[in-house]
């Protein structure tokens, strides 16, 4: 047969495009945890915020570096210290066919706090600003009761929804879709709670256009449902990969891995306030009378004590960098002059002898065990580090649930924390700068680091506004707390993401999974 | 009966009222949600403001009153998390833990009764004894890993049932079932028999044991002088008399695969009200974790009134009585 061949090709290459007309249009993507509410305002906990960022735009946005791109906004200056002014960009259209317009903008800022019962307001970001005014359809200008450079910052978290849709909304009516009009990347099509979202593609879109006519997120929080899903060809792409499938993963040729240094960095909260710390004890149990972590030298000794690379390299297979600072590598803020602290045993039991405890003492290291990455082995890993230098630690792990409270409560001597921010000087501004609990400063400061220079660098920082200056003062805050051993940074965390080989994601540090960034290969 | 009855409903009021003070309490003494859902750039007056806005910085006993008082209108309260009342988050997900649940109960029982039979009936076959040793299997192997097992061999090797999720549903009088469709019975037959797989094995030994015992009782052995055919014997004289246990057992079963089909609906991200208690502990969000429990303590009381009334009439000396005891 002499066309044998030729239709053989011929067959071969019409299923291939037939297999990638139905691959190509559509995208199913599976997501690590639960989605409580559609409603963009409704609170602040990531997974909402990720579908959100599908369906609506914010007026500033961040890219995968976390750094601030424009977003509704095609621009944006401050024409007083106390007032910016957003410009919007024009043309855009909402799902619905209508135009976006300053209205909209008033309108998304203010109903933030119309949401009564919210275990996480968006209002954190709205506060800020005493009063807003649109001096034309395409201008938004918003003003603070003090100078407030975080401004720009603060409104990418701030979904803009459509005044006529979302008018009297309810959170259902986002839920059942009816409220569901933003200017996003894809349509709102539907929400199954606890099980799928489903997105159509936005064809108006105003930015690069989407590569998928239809999307489907599904919710799958189980760790094996959701690698067998990508195994078994039921979803194209995973978020959160859990470190023991990565290497296997890996290795398999129709499968891709990117990952990305995220926001998050795991650090240790030293108590160096009280005098006596609760669960610092001598070796035999009995609590000691003076607190040694009130003496930076064993703050020190603790951090030369952590050997970071085993943990990046063993516990986390790989999934994590040493950390010298609060932020992470590409966030606005770090600074790129500290280094990891070297694991150094002898210099370790050599600060601990100056300090007067030549024969270490017994620490309990309290972490949370539901929360990051490996959290509860990764405590285990440097309390046996620990151990080597003379401290002999303890490890207690919780339920989060259980944690955060009485850390709040500052039960802990020595207690892991995670921390994910977008900025350095948000970041010393709630983990490092004296709690205080009128202003809300410290929030989460469990180790009560005080030091009246990191507060006036700061307070500084936040208020000014050119952004070069600002994120000088934020690094030089940084330094003089991180030489002060003001915490014990460990590492940062890496997100990971698997997809199927014929896709391309670009990894971002927010960690946000984001269906438009896909992109055939 | 009657009397019965209601001395039964009475009582369980005063469990669910005790239930409900138990996790309010156990509940509080954890902490409160704001602290794991607030956004981590909120200030020190945010949280308490928040907190406030939740009525989570009123005493305890304030609390509960409120609840007590919204609770006899029929208010369990709004779920924290998801800004819904809990009882219709609750509600909105019993249908596919129902449906997973007598799935589970149907393969246990349709298969269970007769294997346990056989293996009753010939204890000392090759298959009696095959059916004993896969009863252990059944028992010790631990739910998650044969889930994740099934996950491999027929998802991800075969590729024959998708590895998890409800799939379609068919509104059957407003209530979403997936048993109607091919597609939702792929879906439904892994879970479902990973769920069905531990009650197989307590119905197989107990169905065994039961003919075992009423094998050598003097009713069987008449039965059988008087040249009864065997297959009279044992579906009538030997299956009703062993009944009883297995009908208490599938009973409490029921409720416990109902309540506790946490570990399986993790594993198969199946919707049902499991993996929503998880979530809501995790996130001490209490209105729902104490809808729930109310839900469940429910749902066994009127369990166990219907194992009482069928005990009444598969056996007729079992009387309910009226003065109670």
């Amino acid at each position: 047969m002499s066309f044998g061949p030729f239709f053989r090709a011929a067959a071969a290459a019409f299923l291939a495009a037939a297999a990638a007309l139905a691959h190509a249009a559509d995208l199913r993507i599976a997501l690590s945890a639960d989605v409580t509410s559609m409603d963009p305002h409704f609170a602040t906990v990531a997974p909402n915020i990720a579908i959100s960022w599908h369906v609506f735009d914010a007026l500033t946005r961040v890219d995968e570096n976390a750094r601030l791109v424009p977003g509704l906004a095609e621009s944006w200056r401050a024409i007083d210290p106390t007032t910016w002014e957003f410009r919007l960009r024009r043309g855009v259209k909402f799902h619905d066919g209508s135009e976006l317009t300053a209205e909209d903008v008033l309108f998304s800022l203010d109903r933030p706090a119309t949401i009564a019962n919210s275990p996480g307001p968006f209002t954190t970001f709205t506060r800020p600003i005493a009063s807003k005014e649109a001096p034309d359809r395409y201008t938004v200008r918003l003003k603070t009761r003090a100078p407030y450079a975080m401004l720009p910052f603060d409104v990418q978290n701030i979904f803009i929804v459509s005044k006529r849709a979302a008018s009297g909304a309810a959170s259902e009516d986002f839920n059942s879709g009816k409220a569901m009009i933003g200017t996003g990347p894809f349509r709102f099509v539907s929400f199954k709670r606890g099980d799928r979202v489903e997105l159509a593609r936005h064809e108006a879109y105003w930015d690069e256009r989407p590569a998928w006519d239809r999307v489907t997120l599904r919710i799958l929080p189980a760790d094996p449902a959701r690698v067998a899903a990508l195994l078994a060809g039921e979803v194209d792409a995973v978020e959160y990969l859990p470190t023991a499938d990565a290497a296997r993963l890996k290795r398999d040729p129709r499968y891709r891995i990117v990952d990305k240094v995220s926001w998050r960095t795991i650090l240790l909260h030293l108590d160096q306030e009280r005098d006596r710390a609760p669960f610092v004890t001598d070796k035999a149990g009995r609590p000691l009378d003076r607190n040694p972590f009130k003496d930076a030298r064993v703050r020190l000794a603790v951090s030369k004590a952590i050997n970071r690379g085993a943990i990046a390299e063993r516990v986390m297979e790989g999934f994590a960098v040493p950390a010298s600072n609060l932020v992470s590598p590409p966030v606005y803020g770090h600074v790129s002059a500290l280094r990891p602290e070297a694991h150094d045993v002898e210099g370790a039991k050599k600060l601990l002898a100056e300090a007067g405890y030549p024969d270490g003492f017994g620490i309990t290291l309290h972490a949370p065990n539901n929360r990051y990455v490996n959290d509860e082995q990764v405590a285990q890993a440097i309390a046996q580090m620990l151990a080597r230098v003379g401290i002999a630690a303890r490890v207690e792990a919780m339920p989060v649930a259980v944690y955060f409270p009485r850390a709040r409560n500052r039960e802990f001597g020595v207690a892991l924390l995670g921390w994910g921010s977008m900025s350095g000087d948000l970041a010393l501004r709630s983990v490092l700068m004296t709690f205080d609990a009128e202003r809300g400063w410290g929030a989460w400061n469990w180790g009560r680091y005080a030091n009246p220079k990191v507060d006036a660098l700061v307070v500084q920082a936040l208020a000014t506004v050119d952004d070069g200056r600002r994120e000088a003062l934020a690094r030089e805050a940084a330094t003089i707390a991180l030489r002060d051993q003001a915490i014990v940074p460990v590492h940062h965390q890496v997100a990971t993401w698997a997809m199927r080989a014929g896709l391309d994601y670009a990894p971002r540090t927010d960690e946000f999974t984001l269906a438009h960034r896909f992109r055939p290969r | 009966m009657l009397n019965f009855v209601i001395r039964r409903l009475l009582q369980s009021v005063a469990v669910l009222f005790a239930m409900s003070l138990l996790v309010f309490v156990g509940v509080y003494a954890i902490g409160n949600p704001v602290d794991l859902l607030i956004s981590p750039q909120a200030d020190q007056a945010d949280i308490e403001r928040t907190i406030a806005a939740l009525g989570l910085d009123k005493p305890l006993w304030e609390q509960y009153r409120i609840f007590l008082q919204q609770a006899v209108t029929g208010n369990l309260g709004l779920s924290f998390q998801y800004n819904e009342p809990a009882i219709r988050l609750i509600l909105e997900r019993m249908p596919a833990t129902l449906e997973l649940a007598f799935a589970a109960m149907v393969i246990a029982v349709v298969l269970g009764i007769p294997l346990g039979l056989w293996a009753g009936l010939k204890p000392d076959s090759f298959a009696g004894r095959a059916i004993m040793a896969g009863s252990i299997l059944g028992f010790s192997l631990p739910t998650f890993w044969v889930g994740l097992l099934l996950i491999m061999v027929f998802s991800v090797e075969l590729g024959w049932l998708p590895t998890s999720g409800r799939g379609p549903t068919i509104d059957v009088l407003g209530i979403p079932v997936s048993f109607l469709s091919i597609e939702g019975w792929k879906h439904l037959a892994m879970p479902a028999a990973n769920l069905a797989l531990f009650k197989l094995s307590l119905i197989i030994r107990l169905t065994r044991a039961g003919t075992r015992e009423a094998l050598l009782q003097d009713y069987v052995k008449f039965a059988r002088a008087k040249g009864l055919p065997a297959r009279r014997v044992v579906g009538v004289h030997v299956l009703k008399n062993i009944m009883i246990p297995i009908v208490t057992v599938i009973g409490l079963e029921l409720g416990s695969v109902i309540a506790f089909a946490i570990v399986t609906e993790s594993i198969f991200a199946w919707p049902g009200m499991g993996k929503l208690i998880i979530d809501s502990i995790n996130a001490l969000d209490r209105p729902v974790v104490v809808a729930y429990l109310l839900v469940i303590v429910v749902l066994f009381i009127v369990i166990n009134l219907v194992v009482d009334v069928v005990y009444s009439v598969l056996d007729p000396r079992v009387r309910l009585s009226d003065t109670g005891s």
